[in-house]
């Protein structure tokens, strides 16, 4: 027999109840891996963007669209590289799968967005196919789409002119991300602009927003007031910030991730250290006469006190790893069941860390007040029942 | 001979709230290495009092105790512990194994506060309890013996790290006639075949009958001597 064995031994003394606990910390860290991972999957999407562009969109909203005619305008600001603009299609794929569909200038979007990478004709296909549409590699994989294919996307936001909602457009490239990042992005869809500003009921010359590239990166508060300025006081009055703020802000409509996150995770973690609390100090408390035979037989205060905590910690260890474990599966199946939205969420190894240093501080604050009780242990009094 | 045990002037004064309680008065006693003693006396003479002092579990308000040469009365709580590991061994009335081991390694238990390698301390275990004939059920729980076998395992327990003395408090006070005498006599044997210097508290004088001599304790103070 080992100190393992031992404490191993102890752990399952009353079967029933060390299976609950190590269920409701189970399910704990289950929520913990899902809630933090779907917590970064929504800042990343804020965060991988850097800070080199900048995103122009109509000051009263976002979904107030701005006029093509200005980009000439934003092109002449001090500092500014290029300028593309994209259209949210509003798209749906299939019955009601929802897609990150843009209706994009051909040509700008790779000077812009030179993270996206494709085959050059693929890039000059796009650029002169009307009807044109390039696609992210993770939904050409989720579909099995290939260049040449038709793709049928609908949109619920825009008509044709003929009050169809149903769009047909050809797949004329897969674009791939630069790095791993970009490539857990590629659930986008982007078709030709002029073949959209023609085609829908709503109007022509038309954008959505702009995204201004920087010459210099440093200049980006300086290039957003100018462009500001530049039209303030005018029909198109324009909010423009850096492309982070307003995915941030994109974000910001369901609500606030991390705050809802952290509220949750803070409810679920006061319960579970009330419960797991609650078992350890029982556990402990039934065994008070066994602590005192330990001591009686030579082992210290210390060893007792270690011996409590090290129980408490396996207790957090075995559900806190399984719980981790069940949600990497959970993220692992998401990502797969639903590229096109959750393609972006993966296991996030600083999650698991956090998860350990939750179940080492948790172990601590649940063994140690218990394994304090057992060290202040008079020995006689304990054996005499008092 | 020499003093396995020597109580020097010892008193205990314990507090109960505000009023203080004197359970032993100036007591003082000397057991010679491989002695079997009884100690015997009414309820609240100090005869656990003692037993606890002499094994290192409590310390006295004013005195000496002296075990195997050690002044163990002034030692540290980590350092007494540390003593109790090595030199005594500890039979109670109602056994205080550990239910969630097998009696094996019950009986292993306290080697694992020794340097002793797995096997070594698996061995030892397996000798120990074929010493108090439980070979065959090594692998039992505690709740699957009977309370003569869970004594044996527990005198098992207090054996295998070969203490020089061992101290038990009320050993029999649990077990029927028949039984008792099994363990008064394993108790016996320890004494006269391996020297173990063996000190018991009991109520019961048949079983005081099998120590070499016994001791009567009244109101904390040493009553009388008797020859067994």
């Amino acid at each position: 027999m080992s100190y393992f064995g031992f404490i191993w031994a102890s752990l399952w003394r009353k079967k029933t109840r060390a299976a609950f606990t190590i269920l409701s910390l189970l399910c704990a860290f289950l929520l913990f891996g899902l809630l933090q991972s779907i917590g970064a999957f929504f800042t990343a999407g804020a965060d991988f963007v850097g800070a080199s562009r900048l995103i122009v969109q109509s000051r009263v909203s976002f979904t107030d669209s701005l006029p093509v005619r200005l980009m000439p305008q934003i092109e002449r600001v001090p500092g500014v590289a290029a300028v593309h603009h994209d259209q949210w299609f509003g798209g749906v794929l299939g019955e009601n799968t929802q897609a990150f569909a843009f209706a994009s200038n051909p040509r700008t979007l790779r000077v812009v967005y030179p993270e996206w990478v494709m085959p050059e004709e693929q890039w000059q296909a796009f650029a002169n196919t009307r009807t044109g549409a390039i696609i992210g590699r993770i939904i050409a994989d989720q579909y099995g789409w290939k260049v040449g294919d038709k793709l049928p996307l609908k949109s619920n936001i825009f008509p044709q002119k003929d009050g169809s909602m149903a769009w047909e457009f050809d797949i004329v490239g897969i674009f791939d991300g630069k790095d791993e990042t970009w490539q857990r992005q590629t659930s986008q869809i982007f078709v030709n602009w002029d073949y959209f500003n023609e085609a829908n009921q709503f109007g022509e010359g038309n954008a959505g927003v702009f995204v201004v590239k920087l010459v210099d990166v440093n200049q980006a508060d300086e290039v957003a007031q100018a462009i500001d300025q530049l039209f303030l006081n005018s029909p198109d009055e324009t909010k423009t910030q850096s492309e982070k703020d307003f995915n941030k802000g994109f974000f910001a409509q369901i609500g606030d991730i991390g705050l809802i996150v952290r509220l949750i995770l803070l409810a679920v973690f006061f319960t579970i250290v009330i419960l797991t609390g609650n078992t350890m100090a029982q556990a402990v408390r039934e065994r008070i006469p066994e602590m005192a035979v330990l001591k009686t037989l030579g082992f210290s205060n210390g060893q007792v006190t270690a011996l409590v905590v090290a129980e408490a910690l396996l207790l957090c260890l075995i559900g806190g790893l399984l719980g981790m474990s069940l949600s990497t599966l959970a993220i692992s199946g998401m990502a797969k069941a639903a590229p096109a939205f959750f393609g972006a969420l993966a296991p996030d190894p600083t999650i698991w860390l956090q998860a350990i240093a939750a179940m080492l501080l948790l172990a601590l604050v649940v063994g140690l007040p218990p394994a304090l009780r057992v060290a202040r242990l008079k020995i006689v009094d304990a054996l005499a029942g008092r | 001979m020499s003093a396995m045990v020597e109580v020097r002037n010892v008193s205990k004064v314990y507090a109960r709230g505000a009023q203080q309680v004197s359970v032993l008065d100036g007591l003082t006693l000397s057991i010679a290495s491989g002695d079997f003693v009884a100690l015997m006396g009414p309820s609240g003479s100090g005869k656990t009092t003692l037993l606890n002092l002499i094994g290192g579990l409590d310390q006295p308000t004013r005195g000496e105790v002296w075990v195997g040469g050690t002044r163990i009365d002034n030692l540290s709580s980590g350092a007494l512990a540390k003593w109790r590991a090595a030199h005594v061994g500890f039979v109670f009335q109602f056994y205080n194994l550990m239910p969630v081991l097998s009696a094996i390694k019950n009986v292993e238990l306290p080697l694992l506060l020794t340097k002793l390698g797995s096997a070594e301390r698996l061995k030892r275990a397996q000798v120990a309890l074929q010493l108090v004939g439980l070979t065959d059920r090594g692998n039992h729980k505690p709740k699957e013996l009977s309370g003569g076998q869970e004594q044996r395992v527990a005198i098992a327990r207090a054996l295998v790290s070969d203490p020089q003395i061992l101290v038990c408090d009320e050993p029999t006070g649990d077990l029927d006639r028949k039984t008792a005498d099994e363990i008064l006599t394993l108790l016996q044997t320890l004494n006269r075949e391996f020297g173990k210097t063996i000190v018991m508290v009991t109520h019961d004088p048949k079983a005081a009958e099998y120590a070499k001599y016994t001791l009567h304790l009244d109101k904390g103070t040493l009553a009388e001597q008797a020859a067994a």
